[in-house]
């Protein structure tokens, strides 16, 4: 029974993730070392929690364009609480909420709205940057004292593994008990899959989406989080175009754009492999104006590999 | 034109799907095909229309023997096949459907609008249809679109056309239309190879009538000559006596009161009463709002008025899920759209109407669910691999069955079901009764929406005829005939008479 769940969909990007470790390995004695896939699975981390959110909204059949915006809002807003002397716990806090509120902004647009996600998204998308800017007056902020909540959340570590990559492993396997085992996760797989049959089986279609970019948004928030963290301030640009990693690593896992497939797992290695091409070709000295490129034809290899038949 | 496929073998991996099928279509004659879902009847045709290539066999066309490699070539010697899917494009209009990839050009590839204009009056008028050229195909009945998909037949000059469950999705009177049509081309020489369920049809309209089964021919006969019964035996190789099986159920108290029900526009005051253990039939044309009515009674219709009473007591189905939280339920006009996510397993849409019941705080018991799942197949009789069988692999009986499966386990008081058996063949259509007759012997009140009158007839305790949003009249079995039922649903009134 066990066999026959895994399908070939997962193995393709495990394969051609394996293939890439060892290949950049081959060439990279630097890469092989064991500190420098701590520090890969750690820069991974802020991709990852975004792509797990943008995983749940992808399998109702829809897209979050507004993750790096609500990413940089969220973390304005928590510097500027810091600098204005709120705890800093409370303000971490408060980020998640605000984050959720914001994917929630999306998810109303898209349900109560009837706008596409896409459009829905690339609304918020656009005004979250703009409030970015307004609030931050287009100037960083970095007076964030020296709280060891703060250090802890981006370069802390547990037992010599870093914070986030225990925090990235703890948030996935909440997100694959919760689309694996849970009443909730049935629903978003169904709503993606034929949300008519869905609504008449009794599912709130309406709900399950608003959730699901709620999901999203927060998410963007924590990742947010450990970023403010690692860099000590916020900036007016931080998070730009992290939505598109993240939509390639949910693509690279073997989702299906239209929803209604996919696995989480899959979302975990499509943004392994991100990260590696990120890190390894930086190692191998690639220049960052070949990474994309190498980056894309990667992209497409691997989805290309993944297809039924 | 003259057609004879011979010996005909198509297998598809290990899957043998035709064994020695064919059949022989002579010059302007009307030939049924039949046979069980999965009998190969389309497959067969798929033959003959170049877009499968046969293993074995020979097709011998006005005396020549013929392979076409893809259906441009059996259009071009004039056979054409209408698939049941009708294949039009919803956006675009009529006359760029009609000339879709035969557009008449002038220099530099402009389009010629006017003499495309021209060419596709000409072929309307000959159908003797009234349709707007410039009308979003969107726009048009299915019955219209249907007769665009046979116009466009008529423009490339068809000798042959084929049509696969042609009335599925068509009105009474718009079948008439097609049946005057159809009957139209056979005295212009055309050949029509007309594949049905519906056995009514075939004996009005057919002259000769070939049966496959299993992939393999049984024989041929005159319409003359034959009777349903005979037919029906040699489809299914056995008797299955009577095609409505007889329910022995004592009626209950009302379980379902519907005063009132408006929805602008759609239906007005619609009142009815179900009872436990009964089963409603619900007639009346297409678009005479019978699955806008029932729609409206599960909660997924707005702007409606009007009260709903279940044992008595008032109740308020905002949503489909206030509906089934009120204990009904609700098996949809089309399956594929509305009840069904074809990629996924049995078991993950049986479950979906049932959640509540196998999780615990939102956490799924799996045990439960497999266990759940496995009564229900057993129940209905599902043909599967097991509970992970996909459903987009099962014939559309065992697809309608596992709808079946994912209601009955809500254990509802009241059971919706619109065309229950659309697209079902007939072995499975007696398995569905069967199963709706255990639903009322449990006394389950049981409303069911039906486009078939034989099957309203045989099936309902009443018959409520619905006309243009108005409820024109509630037929008790007894007093119900094809024919009042016609007469209310088209407008007439039985006091006349």
């Amino acid at each position: 029974m066990k066999n026959k769940k895994i399908n070939f969909q997962d193995f393709g990007a495990l394969i051609a993730l394996i293939l890439l470790v060892v290949v950049i390995g081959i060439f990279s004695p630097e890469f092989r070392t064991p500190s420098n896939f701590l520090s890969l699975l750690r820069q991974s981390s802020i991709n990852g929690l975004i792509a797990f959110g943008m995983t749940c909204v992808i399998l109702t059949g829809g897209i979050d364009l507004s993750v790096g915006s609500v990413l940089a809002l969220t973390t304005a807003l928590c510097a500027g609480f810091i600098s204005n002397g709120m705890p800093v716990g409370v303000a971490m806090i408060l980020s998640l909420i605000l984050g959720t509120a914001f994917g929630a902004i999306s998810g109303f647009m898209v349900t109560k709205g009837r706008l596409q996600p896409f459009i829905a998204t690339l609304i918020t998308m656009t005004v979250f940057r703009g409030l970015t800017l307004i609030y931050m007056n287009g100037k960083p902020i970095s007076n964030l004292g020296s709280s060891s909540l703060l250090k802890f959340v981006g370069k802390g570590s547990v037992l010599g593994i870093p914070f986030p990559v225990i925090l990235f492993i703890v948030v996935f396997i909440v997100f694959m008990f919760v689309l694996e085992k849970t009443t909730f996760g049935r629903r978003v797989y169904a709503t993606g899959s034929n949300a008519q049959a869905a609504k008449l089986a009794g599912v709130n279609i309406n709900k399950t989406k608003l959730i699901t970019y709620a999901i999203s948004g927060c998410m963007a928030a924590l990742s947010g989080l450990i970023l403010l963290s690692r860099l000590g301030s916020a900036q007016p640009t931080l998070g730009d175009g992290y939505e598109l990693d993240a939509i390639a690593s949910v693509a690279l896992g073997g989702t299906s754009m239209n929803g209604g497939r996919g696995r989480i797992w899959g979302t975990f290695v499509g943004v392994l492999i991100i990260a590696v091409l990120n890190n390894g070709l930086n190692i191998l000295g690639v220049s960052s104006y070949y990474q994309d490129v190498v980056k894309g034809i990667v992209i497409l290899i691997a989805v290309l590999s993944d297809r039924k038949r | 034109m003259q057609i004879e496929m011979r010996g005909i073998d198509k297998s598809f991996g290990s899957n043998a799907v035709l064994k020695n099928a064919g059949f022989l279509l002579d010059h302007g004659e009307i030939h049924a095909l039949m046979g069980e879902n999965g009998a190969g009847k389309s497959t067969l045709m798929k033959i003959l229309t170049g877009v499968y290539t046969r293993d074995a066999g020979t097709v011998i066309v006005d005396g020549q023997e013929v392979c076409y490699q893809n259906p441009q070539e059996a259009e071009k010697a004039g056979i054409v096949f209408i698939h049941q899917e009708l294949n039009v494009l919803f956006d675009l209009t009529v006359e760029e459907n009609m000339f879709l990839g035969k557009e008449i050009k002038k220099a530099f590839g402009v389009c010629d609008k006017k003499a495309m204009r021209q060419e596709v009056e000409k072929i309307l008028d000959k159908l003797g249809v009234k349709i707007d050229p410039a009308q979003r195909m969107s726009e048009l009945s299915v019955g219209q679109q249907q007769m665009i998909e046979i116009a466009k037949a008529l423009m490339v000059d068809a000798k042959v056309i084929i049509m696969d469950e042609p009335t599925a999705a068509l009105t009474q009177s718009e079948t008439d239309v097609l049946f005057e049509v159809v009957k139209s081309l056979k005295a212009k020489g055309v050949s029509i190879v007309y594949i049905s369920h519906r056995m009514e049809e075939i004996f009005y309209l057919c002259d000769r009538i070939t049966i496959l089964r299993d992939g393999s021919y049984i024989g041929t006969k005159k319409i003359a000559d034959t009777d349903m019964n005979d037919v029906v035996k040699m489809m299914i190789g056995r008797e299955i006596g009577e095609r409505y099986p007889v329910r022995d159920v004592k009626i209950g108290d009302v379980v379902l009161e519907v005063k009132g029900l408006t929805c602008p526009g759609v239906f007005k005051d619609v009142n009815f009463q179900v009872h436990a253990g009964e089963v409603l039939g619900v007639s009346g044309l297409m678009g005479a709002g019978r699955t806008e009515i029932m729609q409206a009674i599960f909660g997924n219709m707005s702007h409606v008025t009007g009260s709903l009473y279940l044992n008595g007591q008032e109740i308020k189905n905002k949503s489909p899920q206030a509906a089934m939280a009120n204990g009904l339920g609700f098996i949809t006009e089309d399956r594929k759209v509305e009840g069904l996510m074809l990629e996924e397993s049995i078991m993950k849409n049986i479950s979906l109407a049932n959640l509540g019941k196998i999780s615990k705080a939102g956490v799924l018991n799996k045990q439960e669910e497999k266990e759940l799942v496995q009564k229900g197949i057993e129940e209905v009789h599902i043909k599967c691999t097991g509970p992970q069988h996909e459903c987009n692999n099962l014939s559309g009986g065992n697809q309608q069955k596992v709808v079946f499966a994912k209601w009955i386990h809500t254990n509802p008081k009241v059971l919706i079901l619109d065309e229950p058996t659309r697209g079902v063949d007939i072995g499975a259509k007696k398995e569905i009764y069967n199963i709706i007759n255990d639903l009322a012997a449990q006394g389950v009140a049981i409303i069911m929406v039906s486009s078939e009158l034989p099957e309203v007839l045989g099936m309902s305790d009443r018959i409520m005829v619905v006309r243009e949003g108005v409820v024109r009249g509630c037929l008790a079995k007894e007093k119900a005939n094809q024919e009042n039922i016609m007469i209310l649903a088209t407008g007439g009134d039985l006091d006349e008479k």
